[in-house]
């Protein structure tokens, strides 16, 4: 970076109240809508807020989502200690055409007819942990008793994992997550879970079972088109984005809902709004809300601003989440609102591969909570629930409820 | 009202299907966009404009008559 901008405000900023972004992003949003900030590092790449921006950014060849790219933004301090050899890289941080070919391993699996043929079998996991949890004497935590069990229990099975390993990989998944490991952590724990996928891998590929990993052991790795390294970096990516995301999107929904009883009522009376419904919990609450790091490979202009070829950018998801001229008085939660156009998956090419799956693990959470726990309430008042301020998705440690 | 897909572009995302399962599918072999009905009745061409605006890599084109 040439110049550096003392107004450039630190990034990312902290929250003033638990279910919205940082009251500065709307400032910046209004008043420089593409305007750089200052990172842990002191670099100052450029923070894009409002959702047509986004759109292009983040959809654009002229944007390279490949952090081998130089000038890459390196939002998180602990994000350099994560980076893996760069012939393993993720195909989340490639670009076309090699991102596609590794996408395109996996894209059948999470389509939509896969995913609604899996819808069963998600509506008996979410009523197996919820029978369990009613079953205890009321309070109960929501995130350890259902939230956090449906999406594991539901992505270890796609993937061929054991889930009673799920407290081994839950807990590294926490240290990945939190935005205050040191850089040691966080090479322990991607240390720990490479050994276990390696681990599983090769015996997947000795006696494979029914699972997404088994079927790339024997139809990819054996055949030369992905390396061990290659098929466990994708495996770690899938299991990692697979569970967490949705754990505290479904913690979140429910939270919001609970705050919100009229808007719950109109969805319990009326269950075919669930779907529109997750659009806009997914809008509202907006969980990656760090910000998707990409970097441009040639100038382009939004206004009078222009961002040069080789600079970072950041989108802040949250930001156009929450943009007043896409969605009328944004910082409502409006269950009946036409919220499709949201970006919570973000945009482009790698918009998010899982969204069939998270859509219908979210929609069948919600109803069938509001259906079957009509008495459902907070066990705390609001300002005791532990808010995960410092993870890189945003959610609840805890929802304590009784009913 | 005629639908174009470029099925290379495609990430799929399923977005088209879930917003015009009359006019899209997706391949069974790679999940990418499959187009149904290349010339959609007019109860669906609203629709498949909301698709073209969801598809994140636009991958949708339309051409109006
Ligand atoms: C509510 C739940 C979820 C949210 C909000 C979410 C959000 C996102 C976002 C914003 C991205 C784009 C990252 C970027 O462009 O840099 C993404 C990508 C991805 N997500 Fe999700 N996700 C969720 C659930 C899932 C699930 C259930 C899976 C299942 C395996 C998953 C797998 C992935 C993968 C593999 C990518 C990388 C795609 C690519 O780069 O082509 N996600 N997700
Ligand atoms: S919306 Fe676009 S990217 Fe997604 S499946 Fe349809 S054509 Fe492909």
């Amino acid at each position: 970076m040439t110049s550096t901008e003392t107004s450039a405000p630190q990034y990312p900023m902290q929250r003033s109240r638990p279910l919205d972004p940082p009251t500065e992003l709307a400032e910046i949003r209004s008043e420089r809508p593409v305007s750089r900030v200052t990172l842990w590092d002191g670099t100052q790449p450029w923070l894009v807020t409002r959702l047509e921006d986004a759109r292009v950014v983040l959809g654009d060849r002229r944007f390279s989502a490949d952090l081998r790219t130089p000038g890459f933004p390196m939002v998180l301090r602990a994000q350099q200690a994560l980076r893996r050899p760069d012939d393993v890289v993720p195909f989340i941080r490639m670009d076309p055409p090699e991102h596609g070919v590794f996408r395109r391993m996996l894209t059948r699996d999470f389509m939509i007819k896969r995913v609604n043929a899996l819808r069963p079998k998600i509506q008996e996991i979410v009523d197996g942990f919820l029978d369990e949890m009613l079953a205890k004497p009321a309070p109960a935590d929501l995130v350890a008793e259902f939230a956090l069990p449906v999406p594991s229990l539901v992505i270890a099975l796609l993937l061929g994992v054991p889930y009673e390993d799920h407290g081994f990989f839950q807990s590294r998944s926490n240290v990945l997550l939190n935005l205050e490991s040191t850089a040691e952590d966080v090479q322990g724990a991607r240390a720990a879970l490479d050994a276990y996928l390696g681990d599983l891998v090769d015996r997947r590929l000795r006696e494979p079972g029914d699972d997404l990993i088994s079927r790339l052991a024997v139809e990819r790795l054996a055949t030369g088109e992905l390396s061990r390294e290659q098929l466990v970096s994708m495996s770690f990516l899938l299991l990692i984005a697979g569970h967490e995301t949705t754990a505290n999107m479904t913690a979140l929904s429910i939270l919001s809902l609970l705050q919100n009883p009229d808007q719950l009522a109109v969805l319990r009376d009326d269950p075919t709004l669930i779907p529109g419904a997750v659009e806009e919990l997914l809008r509202f609450h907006t969980i990656v809300h760090i910000g998707l790091p990409r970097v441009a490979l040639e100038d382009v202009t939004f206004g009078d601003v222009t961002i040069s070829a080789g600079e970072g950018v950041i989108v802040s998801l949250p930001a156009a989440n929450r943009d007043e001229e896409q969605f009328a008085d944004p910082d409502q939660l409006d269950v009946t609102r036409e919220a499709r156009r949201q970006i919570a998956f973000g945009f482009g090419v790698h918009q998010c591969l899982g969204q069939p799956l998270a859509r219908a693990e979210l929609q069948i959470a919600v109803e069938t909570v509001l259906r079957r726990v009509p008495t459902l309430r907070l066990a705390v008042p609001t300002e005791e629930i532990p808010f995960r301020t410092a993870m890189a998705i945003y959610g609840v440690h805890q929802l304590p409820v009784t009913w | 009202m005629r639908v174009v897909v470029d099925s290379d572009k495609c990430c799929g995302s399923g977005q088209c299907v879930l917003t015009a399962p009359d006019v899209f599918d997706q391949r069974d072999e790679d999940g990418t966009v499959l187009l149904l009905d290349a010339e959609p009745p007019a109860e669906l061409h609203e629709a498949v404009r909301q698709a073209v605006t969801l598809c994140p890599s636009s991958a949708i084109s339309v051409v109006e008559d």
